[in-house]
């Protein structure tokens, strides 16, 4: 399948109180056109980085991109002026959010909201259009009464709903790639079903490719058909998703999908454990970052291990695979 | 069930909150937060408590130990009702019955060391002096896996896993009978997630704790417990031994809410029916049986009637419990 983003050696740092912090240091990946790429890993990762690097929307002053290069359609966004940035984001590349309270402006309505991506992108659509085009998308995304819904405010809605106001949204521009950052976190395990449902849905519809950010080994089987395993900023495995669940070679991989509790456990029995915690990006071991944490440890660890493809499409940084 | 008596009894349990709003301050409507539930956990057992947001779980837990007054209902607790106790008693009977929370970042003070927040049990309820109480805190660090160090540092130097161990170490200071835990791992990162877990898991066998584990997550839930009771709006819609209720879920409920869980292996095949609609507001709650407007088998007595739990396991001994109309037929 062809590639339509692809992230080369990318580099985002971080201004913090004891220096500069690389919170995604040397990520390199590919979303193939019409492909959910999952991105899954614990706190501080940096998974959500890599996203807000692609839609450089980096908390400023502190985020800066240092090295490496996003392609997509011909441009490098890591370096593209902010003006030219500006007629891809919400319009090719879209991302909705964890909380959609947060990222909706409460002091708007709803369908007003919805309404201002046109106005920004289509400016030869009249009010009238707009309207309409609006409360068809609120009907697509499966929000019941559009028309009221529309004159509504953030607040009068469900939690579940919000989440399809934001996904309205990024849908208004047609966007050729989605980012959803860990859309269903914070919503009940039924909503969650139901929204799952609905981006799979609307993907193959529109022929997005998604990049879907989730903590959630579980998510990640349900929606993804490749995913990146990310750990303290790099990427530790790569490979398709049946691959990964399947055969995990990267012994940080193979513990958190054995650490899992699973509905076919034995219960009340001991779960397998990952020592330890994740290190602080400030005072990371060196070399191997997993290496103060991993089963697997040996002395050729204390150097950094690249990504190295191990088979076709699985990628693995591990000196022990 | 054993014939030794249950630890924790509740019984028709409600919890209603009076919500205030316009001019004045008049009381305009109620939360009917829990509604009338029924639970038992035997000793050295775990019962899962187990529902989506709203649905009255951690209203409950607070409501069993006092923390809030509970509207109605009888709660009895090594064979003491917990409503007719004096402030005294309560607290001797808090001794026997602690609580974790969900957000270890809220629930120790952000102003007193470990070693403060440690020995402040001990200080309570006068056991030892303070020389002793020093090293009872050490003693406790080092049983949930935390360096000693520990006691002369504040909560914001531990991240999330650590705090929360912190908090396992107070709730088992006094060597309690039963823990309320509430969400205990919900705020942790998978890998740390697991560590939490096999922690209790362990302390349960060491001490022969009973815990009653309130979470929203069905994994976890069914890894720990041994009953396993479904809320839903303030009500018990399902209770039954662990294994039965994901393996032969009675209430349409239950039903859904195991075949939303997303299942770790790319292979599983989603089966089942996804939910319509939203968790209605426990403000209004819906007539009938509570779930009958999402629910797929809905007819139109479910608006009218509220199911009461009875007995689906065929045995007659109270071993599965439903409250649904149409459990025969569906």
């Amino acid at each position: 399948m062809k590639e339509i983003l692809k992230i080369d050696a990318l580099k985002t740092s971080f201004k913090t109180e004891t220096g500069r912090i690389n919170a995604v240091d040397g990520v390199s990946l590919s979303l193939k056109k019409g492909a959910v790429l999952g991105l899954v890993g614990e706190s501080g990762c940096g998974k959500s980085v890599t996203a807000l690097s692609i839609m450089r929307l980096l908390p400023q002053p502190f985020g800066r991109i240092e090295s490496g290069s996003i392609l997509f359609d011909g441009k490098d966004l890591a370096t593209l002026p902010s003006s030219e940035m500006f007629k891809i984001r919400g319009r090719r590349i879209a991302m909705i959010f964890q909380e959609p309270m947060t990222a909706l402006n409460p002091v708007h309505r709803v369908g007003n909201q919805i309404a201002e991506v046109f106005r920004l992108h289509f400016n030869e659509m009249s009010k009238k259009e707009i309207k309409n085009k609006s409360i068809e998308l609120l009907e697509k995304v499966g929000i019941p009464a559009p028309e009221k819904r529309f004159r509504e405010y953030p607040h009068q809605i469900s939690g579940g709903m919000r989440q399809r106001v934001m996904i309205a949204m990024a849908l208004a521009g047609k966007p050729d790639i989605l980012i959803a950052d860990e859309p269903t976190t914070a919503l009940d395990v039924t909503i969650q079903a139901q929204i799952l449902r609905l981006i799979k849905e609307l993907q193959h519809e529109y022929g997005m490719s998604v990049i879907f950010i989730t903590h959630d080994p579980g998510v990640i089987a349900m929606t993804c058909d490749d995913v990146a395993v990310m750990y303290a900023g790099r990427i530790a495995e790569n490979a398709p998703v049946d691959k990964l669940f399947s055969e995990p070679r990267h012994p940080y991989t193979k513990g958190i999908l054995s650490s899992i509790p699973r509905l076919s456990n034995k219960r009340k029995t001991r779960l397998p454990i990952i020592e330890g915690m994740v290190p602080p990006l400030d005072n990371l071991p060196k070399g191997c970052r997993f290496r103060n944490r991993c089963p697997d440890a040996e002395d050729a660890c204390i150097e950094e291990p690249d990504v190295r493809e191990i088979a076709e499409n699985h990628r693995v940084s591990c000196f022990a695979v | 069930m054993t014939s030794t008596n249950p630890l924790l009894k509740v019984e028709n349990l409600k919890m209603h909150f009076p919500v205030y709003s316009g001019g004045l301050w008049k009381k305009t409507s109620t939360v009917f937060a829990v509604d009338g539930v029924y639970f038992e956990v035997m000793p050295g057992e775990t019962l899962g408590l187990v529902g989506e947001s709203g649905c009255g779980k951690t209203t409950a837990g607070r409501a069993i130990l006092k923390l809030y007054k509970p509207t109605s209902g009888k709660v009895e607790f090594d064979n003491k009702d917990m409503g007719t106790l004096s402030n005294k008693e309560l607290r001797e009977v808090r001794r026997d019955l602690q609580m974790i929370f969900q957000d270890p970042f809220e629930s120790l003070n952000p102003r007193h060391t470990i070693g403060g927040i440690l020995t402040e049990p001990f200080e309570i309820h006068g056991v030892g002096n303070p020389d002793s109480r020093q090293e009872l805190a050490a003693e406790l660090l080092d049983s949930v896996g935390l360096n000693r160090d520990a006691l002369n540092r504040f909560p914001h130097e531990f991240s999330g896993g650590q705090r929360q161990r912190i908090g396992i170490a107070r709730a088992i200071a006094l060597k309690p009978k039963m823990i309320i835990c509430d969400e205990p791992v919900s705020a942790l990162d998978v890998s740390i997630q697991s560590q939490i877990i096999n922690l209790l898991l362990d302390f349960q066998v060491e001490m022969s704790l009973s815990y009653l584990f309130i979470t929203h997550d069905l994994a976890v839930v069914k890894h720990v417990s041994d009953h396993i009771a479904v809320m839903y709006l303030g009500h018990i819609v399902e209770i039954t031994d662990a294994d039965t209720i994901y393996d032969s879920p009675a209430h349409p409920y239950t039903q859904a809410l195991i075949s939303s869980i997303p299942v770790p292996d790319p292979t599983h095949k989603f089966s089942g029916t996804i939910l319509k609609g939203d968790i209605p507001s426990p403000v209004n709650p819906p007539s009938g049986c509570v779930f009958h407007t999402r629910c797929p088998h809905a007819k139109d007595f479910c608006k009218n009637e509220t199911p009461k739990l009875t007995d689906v396991s065929g045995t007659s001994n109270n071993s599965h419990l439903a409250a649904c109309f149409r459990m025969g037929e569906i």
